[in-house]
C-alpha cells in the first residue's frame, strides 16, 4: 500500500519558529478568567465551552491544528492515509506519560475511542464511517473507515476526541467515576484544586514529553459571574487573561485602551463561530422565500459588526465561514439595501403580520444586536415582536420550533461536513432538537450534495461539491447569515505565546510564558 | 414552653413538606429542562444523547412518580444529586454554606445595629436636620437597586483607591494562614457585606424610628419622666425596649431569608455562596440543587420564625406561649 504521508512537522516547526521569536522565560502564575463555571472537567464527558477552556490544559487530543487548520502533531507525531482514503495510520509519541506516571499508548487510543462513542454525541457524529480500530503495537494506531470520509483528519482536537486513560476508566461506570473528580490526561498541566465557585488550580506537570514545556509553574482560573465584576478584576490586575467572551463587547475598546493590554481575535479558526438568525420556513411571513431575502437586504449587518461587535468579526457572506474548507464568496450576496428589501416585502405579499424575534439570552451584546436587528425590520415596515427568555427557555422554544426569528450561532469546526450540513439536511429535522436544521428548511439537492460531500475523495471532488451547495443556499436563504465572530482574547502584553492554534485559549496554555 | 416548641415543629414539617411539592411544580411549569442545557452546552445533540440525559436524572418518568421519589428522599434527608454539577446537593449546599452565613450575618448585624443606632438617633432629635439627614439617607440606600450601589463601591474602593478587593472571599493563592487569613477574608467582606447591610439598615431604621416615637406618647413613658428618671435612662430603659418589639420581628423574618438573600450581592462581588448557587441552578434548570437550596432556606425561615417567638418572650415577659 503506497502511502501519502502527510509531513506535517514542517508546518509545525515554521509555527514554532515564528511563535518563539522571543527567548521564552520559565516560571510564573497567569491568573485567568472562567466563565460560567465549568460543571466537571473530564472532557470526554463534558464538552460544553468552559470544560474544555481549563481541561485542553489537563487532556490532549492526537492533533492539533494550525490557524490555517493544518493538522499539527499532538500526541501522534506522524500520520499517513491510505490511497484510497479509507485507512489513516497514526504513529504515536514514545515517553508520554499519563500525570499519575502510567505510559499512554494505542491501547488508551483503542479506549478512547470506544468512550467517546458512548459519552460524546459530536464524536459519535464524526466516528459514524469508522469501521474498526486496530493497534498493531504500542505506538501504532490503524483506524479504517466504511468509506472515504473527507474530514477525518480534521476530528481530533482535544474537545473533538480527547484521550482518556483506560486504566483509569476501563471496567467502571464512566459517570461516576470518582476520577472525574481529580481529572488525569497527558497534558502540560495537571489539576490540583477547585474551590467550587470560586477557582481552579491548575500545576506544571514536570514530566510533560516536550523537554522545557510549559513554561508556566500554575494557572488559576478565577469564577467571576458577573460581567462587569470580570472586567473590573482585569482592570485592578487581579486577572491577567480574559478569554473570548468573558466581558461585554462594549467594555473591550474601554479595556484594550489600557496600558500593558493586547488583544487578539484569533484562536477561533477551528469553531469559526458563525451567526445567523433561524427563519422558520415552515409557518408565517418566514415561510415565504422573498420575505427571507428582504430580511438579508434590510439588516445592517456592518453596523452590528462596527457596533456592536467592534470590528471584531466580518460579515458572512453564507452558510460557510470564511476560515474554513472549501469557503467560496462566489455566492449569492445581500448588501444592506432597505429599498430593495420594501420592494421583496411587496413582491411576498406581506401584509404587516406580527413576526416574533428571539434574541439569544447571553448577556447584554446579544440583546442590543437583537435590538438593532428589530429597527432594521421596522424600518422597512416589518411588524416585530421581540420574546424574552433565559436560555432553557430559548431551548425549549427553539426545539419545538416556537418562534418566526431566532438568533444563534454555532460553531463549524473547520469543514462544511462536521459543522454546516447539519443545520440545512431534512435527516437533521428533529423536533425536541435546539441545535439541529429547527428552521425546517428540505431540499433533496442539498441533501444529496452534503450526503456526497462527506465521503467524496479527493479533496477536489468535495470542493466542487460545497461550491455548488453554498451558491444553492444563498439563492434560497433558509436562515438568515450575519456574522462571523471572533471572541477577543484580552492579555496582559508580557502573556506571550497565548494563542498559537486554531482552537487557541482551548488548546491550553503550553507554549504561553510570562515575559517577567 | 417544650409542648409550645413541639407544636410549632410539628406545624413546620407539614409547612415545609407543602413548600416542597410546591417549588418541585413551579420549577417544572418553567420552559427548558437540565437535559437540553447541558445538551446546548455540548454543542450537539443528537436525539440519544438528550435520552441518555432524560433517563440518567429519572425525567423520563412521570411527573407524579418524580415527585413520590423527591418527597421519599427528602424524608430521608437526601437532598438528591445535582445534574449539572454531578455532586449530592448537601454536599454543595454544605460547601457553600459557611460563605453566604459570613456575609449574611455581617450584613444582618451591620444592618441591624446601624439601624437601630440611626432609628434611635431619628427619634431622639425628631423634626431636626439630623432626623430628616437620617431618614434621606437611609431612603436613599433603600430606594437605590443593591447591584448598582455594589458597583459603584467596587468602582470607588477597587478600581479609584485600589483599598479593598472586588471579588472572592480571598486572595487566591496566598495561602495565608492564621490571623493574616482572617484578615484577608475580612478585607473581601467589607464590601459586600457593607453594601447588604446598608440595604437592609434602612428599614431597621425607619422601623426603630416610627415604633419609638410611638412609644414615646404613651403614660409609661410620662410617668417615668415625672418620676425624674434621666432622659438616656428613659430611651433606653423605657422607650427603646418597648419600642424594639415590632424591629424584632422585622429581624426575624429577614433572618431567615438570610441564605437565600443574597443572590445579587454574591454575583456582583463572585462571593461563593448559596445564592450564587440558586441562581445558576435557576438558570440551568437543575432542579434537585434548586429545590435542595429552597430546602433549606424554607428550613431556615421556619426556624427564624421560632427563633422570633422565643425573642418575644424574652424582650416583653408579657408574652405567653399559646398552648
Amino acid at each position: 500500500m503506497l502511502k501519502r504521508v502527510l509531513l506535517s512537522l514542517l508546518v509545525a516547526s515554521a509555527l514554532s519558529t515564528a511563535a518563539f521569536a522571543e527567548e521564552p522565560k520559565s516560571g510564573g502564575v497567569i491568573n485567568a478568567v472562567i466563565q460560567p463555571e465549568p460543571p466537571g472537567l473530564m472532557v470526554g464527558l463534558v464538552q460544553n465551552g468552559p470544560t474544555q477552556m481549563v481541561a485542553g490544559n489537563i487532556y490532549e487530543g492526537l492533533l492539533r491544528y494550525s490557524p490555517k487548520l493544518e493538522p499539527l502533531p499532538g500526541l501522534a507525531e506522524s500520520w499517513s492515509v491510505s490511497e484510497d482514503g479509507k485507512i489513516y495510520t497514526f504513529k504515536l509519541r514514545k515517553g508520554v506519560t499519563w500525570h499519575d506516571d502510567k505510559p499512554f499508548t494505542s491501547a488508551d487510543v483503542a479506549f478512547s475511542i470506544d468512550f467517546l462513542k458512548q459519552t460524546h454525541p459530536r464524536a459519535r457524529g464524526n466516528l459514524a464511517q469508522l469501521d474498526k480500530v486496530e493497534t498493531p503495537d504500542d505506538y501504532t494506531v490503524v483506524f479504517t473507515l466504511k468509506q472515504p470520509f473527507g474530514p477525518f483528519l480534521g476530528i481530533f482536537e482535544v474537545g473533538s476526541l480527547p484521550m482518556i486513560p483506560k486504566h483509569i476508566y476501563e471496567g467502571t461506570d464512566y459517570k461516576t467515576n470518582p476520577a472525574n473528580n481529580t481529572p488525569v490526561g497527558t497534558g502540560p498541566f495537571m489539576f490540583k484544586e477547585w474551590q467550587k465557585g470560586s477557582f481552579i488550580r491548575l500545576v506544571k506537570n514536570p514530566n510533560y514529553y516536550i523537554k522545557g514545556l510549559p513554561h508556566l509553574d500554575e494557572i488559576y482560573w478565577h469564577v467571576i459571574p458577573d460581567a462587569a465584576a470580570r472586567a473590573v478584576a482585569f482592570e485592578t490586575g487581579k486577572v491577567d487573561v480574559l478569554p473570548g467572551g468573558s466581558v461585554e463587547n462594549f467594555d473591550v475598546p474601554r479595556l484594550t485602551k489600557l496600558k500593558n493590554v493586547c488583544v487578539t481575535g484569533a484562536g477561533w479558526e477551528f469553531f469559526s463561530p458563525h451567526s445567523w438568525l433561524w427563519l422558520n420556513n415552515r409557518q408565517g411571513p418566514t415561510a415565504n422565500k422573498k420575505f427571507r431575502q428582504a430580511l438579508m437586504y434590510a439588516i445592517d449587518r456592518n453596523f452590528a459588526k462596527d457596533v456592536i461587535w467592534n470590528g471584531l468579526a466580518k460579515v458572512a457572506t453564507g452558510p460557510s465561514a470564511s476560515t474554513i474548507k472549501y469557503y467560496t464568496d462566489k455566492v449569492t450576496t445581500y448588501d444592506y439595501d432597505p429599498a430593495k428589501a420594501k420592494a421583496l416585502l411587496k413582491e411576498a405579499g406581506y401584509k404587516g403580520e406580527k413576526v416574533r424575534l428571539l434574541p439569544l439570552p447571553y448577556g447584554e451584546t446579544w440583546q442590543r444586536w437583537a435590538e438593532a436587528v428589530k429597527q432594521n425590520l421596522q424600518d422597512v415596515g416589518i411588524n416585530v415582536e421581540m420574546i424574552a427568555t433565559d436560555v432553557p427557555g430559548w431551548n425549549q422554544k427553539v426545539a419545538d420550533w416556537d418562534y418566526d426569528i431566532a438568533f444563534t450561532y454555532l460553531y463549524q469546526y473547520g469543514d462544511p461536513a462536521l459543522g454546516v450540513g447539519r443545520n440545512y439536511i431534512s435527516s437533521q429535522i428533529s423536533k425536541g432538537s435546539p441545535f439541529n436544521n429547527v428552521e425546517g428548511y428540505s431540499n433533496p439537492e442539498i441533501d444529496q450534495l452534503f450526503a456526497d460531500g462527506a465521503t467524496a475523495f479527493p479533496d477536489s471532488k468535495r470542493e466542487d461539491i460545497y461550491l455548488k451547495a453554498q451558491k444553492i443556499l444563498t439563492d434560497d436563504v433558509p436562515v438568515a447569515w450575519q456574522l462571523e465572530l471572533q471572541f477577543p482574547t484580552i492579555t496582559r502584553c508580557n502573556v506571550k505565546n497565548l494563542v498559537t492554534t486554531a482552537i487557541g485559549v482551548n488548546d491550553g496554555f503550553r507554549d504561553a510564558w510570562l515575559d517577567k | 414552653m417544650l409542648s409550645f416548641i413541639a407544636q410549632r415543629l410539628a406545624k413546620a414539617v407539614v409547612v415545609l413538606l407543602a413548600i416542597v411539592v410546591f417549588n418541585f411544580m413551579l420549577i417544572r411549569m418553567a420552559p427548558g429542562d437540565p437535559a437540553m442545557v447541558m445538551a446546548g452546552e455540548a454543542g450537539a445533540s443528537d436525539k440519544i444523547f438528550v435520552t441518555q440525559l432524560r433517563e440518567k436524572f429519572g425525567l423520563d418518568q412521570p411527573l407524579p412518580v418524580q415527585l413520590y421519589r423527591y418527597v421519599k428522599g427528602i424524608v430521608t434527608l437526601d437532598l438528591g444529586f445535582s445534574f449539572r454539577q454531578q455532586m449530592p446537593v448537601a454536599k454543595l449546599i454544605a460547601e457553600r454554606l459557611p460563605a453566604t452565613l459570613l456575609l449574611t450575618v455581617t450584613a444582618f448585624v451591620i444592618s441591624l445595629l446601624l439601624g437601630v443606632l440611626f432609628g434611635t438617633l431619628a427619634a431622639r432629635f425628631a423634626g431636626t436636620w439630623a432626623d430628616t439627614a437620617i431618614t434621606i439617607l437611609a431612603l436613599i440606600f433603600y430606594a437605590t437597586p443593591l447591584f448598582w450601589v455594589a458597583l459603584m463601591a467596587i468602582l470607588l474602593f477597587s478600581v479609584a483607591m485600589d483599598w479593598l478587593p472586588s471579588f472572592g472571599y480571598e486572595t487566591v493563592g496566598a495561602n495565608y494562614t492564621g490571623l493574616a487569613h482572617v484578615f484577608d477574608v475580612g478585607a473581601h467582606l467589607i464590601l459586600p457585606a457593607t453594601t447588604m447591610g446598608l440595604f437592609f439598615m434602612a428599614t431597621y431604621a425607619r422601623m426603630t424610628r416610627a415604633s419609638m416615637l410611638e412609644v414615646k406618647r404613651h403614660d409609661f413613658v410620662k410617668t417615668a419622666r415625672a418620676k425624674g428618671l434621666r432622659d438616656a435612662v428613659i430611651q433606653r430603659r423605657h422607650v427603646l425596649r418597648n419600642a424594639l418589639l415590632p424591629v424584632v420581628t422585622l429581624a426575624g423574618l429577614q433572618a431567615g431569608t438570610l441564605v437565600g438573600g443574597a443572590v445579587l450581592t454574591e454575583t456582583v462581588f463572585a462571593w461563593p455562596g448559596i445564592g450564587r448557587l440558586m441562581y445558576e441552578a435557576l438558570l440551568q434548570r437543575d432542579y434537585n440543587l434548586l429545590l435542595g437550596v429552597f430546602v433549606v432556606c424554607s428550613a431556615m425561615v421556619l426556624a427564624f420564625n421560632l427563633i422570633t417567638d422565643l425573642i418575644y418572650r424574652a424582650v416583653d415577659p408579657r408574652i405567653e406561649f399559646a398552648s
